[in-house]
């Protein structure tokens, strides 16, 4: 079903009767040719950019849980490609132009908002770094934009300028950053993969991973063994316990980040905003809430939920850049599992094992790579060569020495 | 959390920094055939377990001893806590 404006006119004068629903429940076929495991944003964005993309159908998503029930559920929504380093840059920025024509592509509504995003910096050295970022932007083909405080002090009059310990001193824009409604981009990925013939199967968890002289040959799960030439793990936050059912250690560590988001509020925030000077980063929702975040708690973590230190540093990076966010209320805090990288770099790659293939380790930025992700590993599965912008996020990278570290932190993933 | 120190007692985990894996103790010997792949693995591999997970923490606000804490990564329930240099001469380091 193709969704328009005459559809929805029509629709509301029958009484909404016609809708259907937006994809099958299937069982599970004996065999496929490819098995994506994990339905969240990055498998069903995967699955659909092989059907679309590659001509490749005989595929199955499996997915323990309900389909986006992950981290595509949970995050702050954020998208923008402002990272610095050659391995990174050119692929955020090819996501970035995947969103801009994502609703086109798949004829569903994901609310992508261009609404800008503005990194705040706070010292003459910190503008030169940020000058950097954006030199380094531009040669990816992104855009970039440097306000000076006068500049903010016009758009955002409620920052706090004059704070004693971190003066806003200006900010690195770029205009195409923005936020994208989070469940919509599952449910359309889900949708398109589905109408192209792809099974996506709910409730059926993996339990084990059948490798036969070194190939794999299908999975174990919780609705009985299912055949498969090829393998995708694709289930960042928990990609250690996967992993381990094919005998990897990755160079990965589990870790918590905690989100919250705010009673409605009339609209006050433009476009997203950082602080420079600590770990927050706030938008508005269309729905009026305050959604925010800052660190992850800093220890290995399984749980979906994170301990109370964080929300007061969180608290606190917020009261520093934007005071009047103390008069809100906060409605609710959550927390999801991120892969977190020893370089904060994610992967897209093949395994030791053949025709196994891995996509994780995207610490907190998941997100925002979701459509570059699908269509990159799509294209590593279909080809068997990766895509031109995803060539360094190798698995063997720590081994040959080249790191992706944007923030030089080293081999420490709590840090990234 | 509070972690309970095996000279302080209980403590909030905020006055500590985390590190990582306990088996960060086990340095491999550079001099070893292998130490190149040793050295690999050591720096950059991790077991990431889902359940009981031994790790180094550092008092950093407190007496800065190290500790090795087991905790649970799915209901952060905090099983033992000892000195790391108690685990470390328990494993054969002479320190």
């Amino acid at each position: 079903m193709r969704y328009s404006a005459f559809k929805v006119f029509m629709q509301g004068l029958t009484g909404n009767k016609g809708w259907k629903p937006v994809w099958r429940e299937p069982e599970p076929k004996p065999e496929y040719d490819i098995i994506i495991i994990g339905a969240g944003g990055h498998g069903l964005a995967t699955a659909y950019y092989l059907a679309k993309e590659f001509g490749l159908t005989n595929i199955a998503v499996l997915e323990k849980g309900w389909l986006g029930s992950g981290n595509i559920g949970r995050n702050t929504t954020i998208i923008r490609s402002n990272y610095m380093l050659p391995g990174n840059e050119p692929f955020y920025e090819f996501s970035l132009k995947l969103w801009e024509d994502l609703e086109q592509d798949f004829n569903y509504n994901a609310m992508v908002s261009q609404r800008s995003i503005l990194n705040l910096f706070h010292s003459d050295a910190q503008r030169d770094a940020f000058v950097r970022r954006g030199n380094a932007m531009f040669l990816a083909g992104a855009d970039a934009e440097l306000a000076d405080e006068a500049q903010l002090r016009r758009e955002l009059p409620f920052l706090d300028f004059d704070n004693a310990r971190f003066p806003v001193k200006g900010g690195l824009y770029q205009r195409r950053g923005g936020t994208v409604r989070h469940d919509a981009v599952a449910w359309g990925y889900a949708r398109g993969a589905d109408s192209r013939g792809v099974d996506i199967i709910q409730n059926c968890e993996v339990t084990g991973i059948d490798v036969e002289n070194g190939a794999v040959r299908g999975v174990q799960t919780s609705r009985g063994p299912i055949r498969a030439r090829k393998v995708a793990i694709c289930v960042a936050g928990s990609s250690g316990r996967v992993a381990a059912m094919a005998g990897m250690r990755l160079p990965i560590e589990s870790h918590v980040l905690q989100a919250f988001v705010s009673e409605g509020l009339k609209p006050v925030l433009p476009g997203v905003i950082t602080f420079g000077a600590g770990h927050f980063y706030v938008s508005q929702s269309d729905k009026g809430g305050l959604v925010f975040g800052g660190d992850i708690d800093g220890y290995n973590s399984y749980a979906q939920r994170g301990n109370l230190p964080v929300v007061e540093d969180v608290a606190e990076g917020g009261m520093a850049i934007m005071p009047m966010i103390g008069r809100a209320r906060l409605l609710r805090s959550w927390g999801g599992i991120m892969d977190m990288s020893m370089d904060g770099s994610p992967f897209i790659d093949k395994t030791h094992i053949d025709g196994l293939y891995f996509n994780g380790g995207w610490c907190y930025g998941g997100f925002k790579a979701t459509p570059a992700s699908g269509y990159c590993y799509a294209h590593l599965l279909a080809r068997d060569v990766p895509h031109p912008t995803a060539t360094e996020m190798r698995l063997d990278r720590f081994k040959r020495g080249h790191l992706i570290d944007e923030k030089g932190q080293g081999n420490q993933p709590n840090l990234h | 959390m509070i972690i309970n120190h095996p000279l302080l007692g209980p403590r909030d985990a905020a006055e500590f920094v985390y590190l990582g894996d306990a088996s960060l103790i086990d340095r491999p010997d550079w001099e070893d055939p292998d130490a190149d792949d040793k050295f690999y693995e050591y720096g950059y591999l991790r077991d990431n377990p889902a359940g009981a997970h031994q790790e180094l923490w550092y008092h950093e606000q407190g007496d800065r001893s190290w500790l090795v804490v087991t905790r649970n990564t799915l209901s952060h329930e905090i099983t033992n806590v000892e000195l790391a240099r108690d685990v470390a001469k328990s494993r054969g380091r002479d320190r």
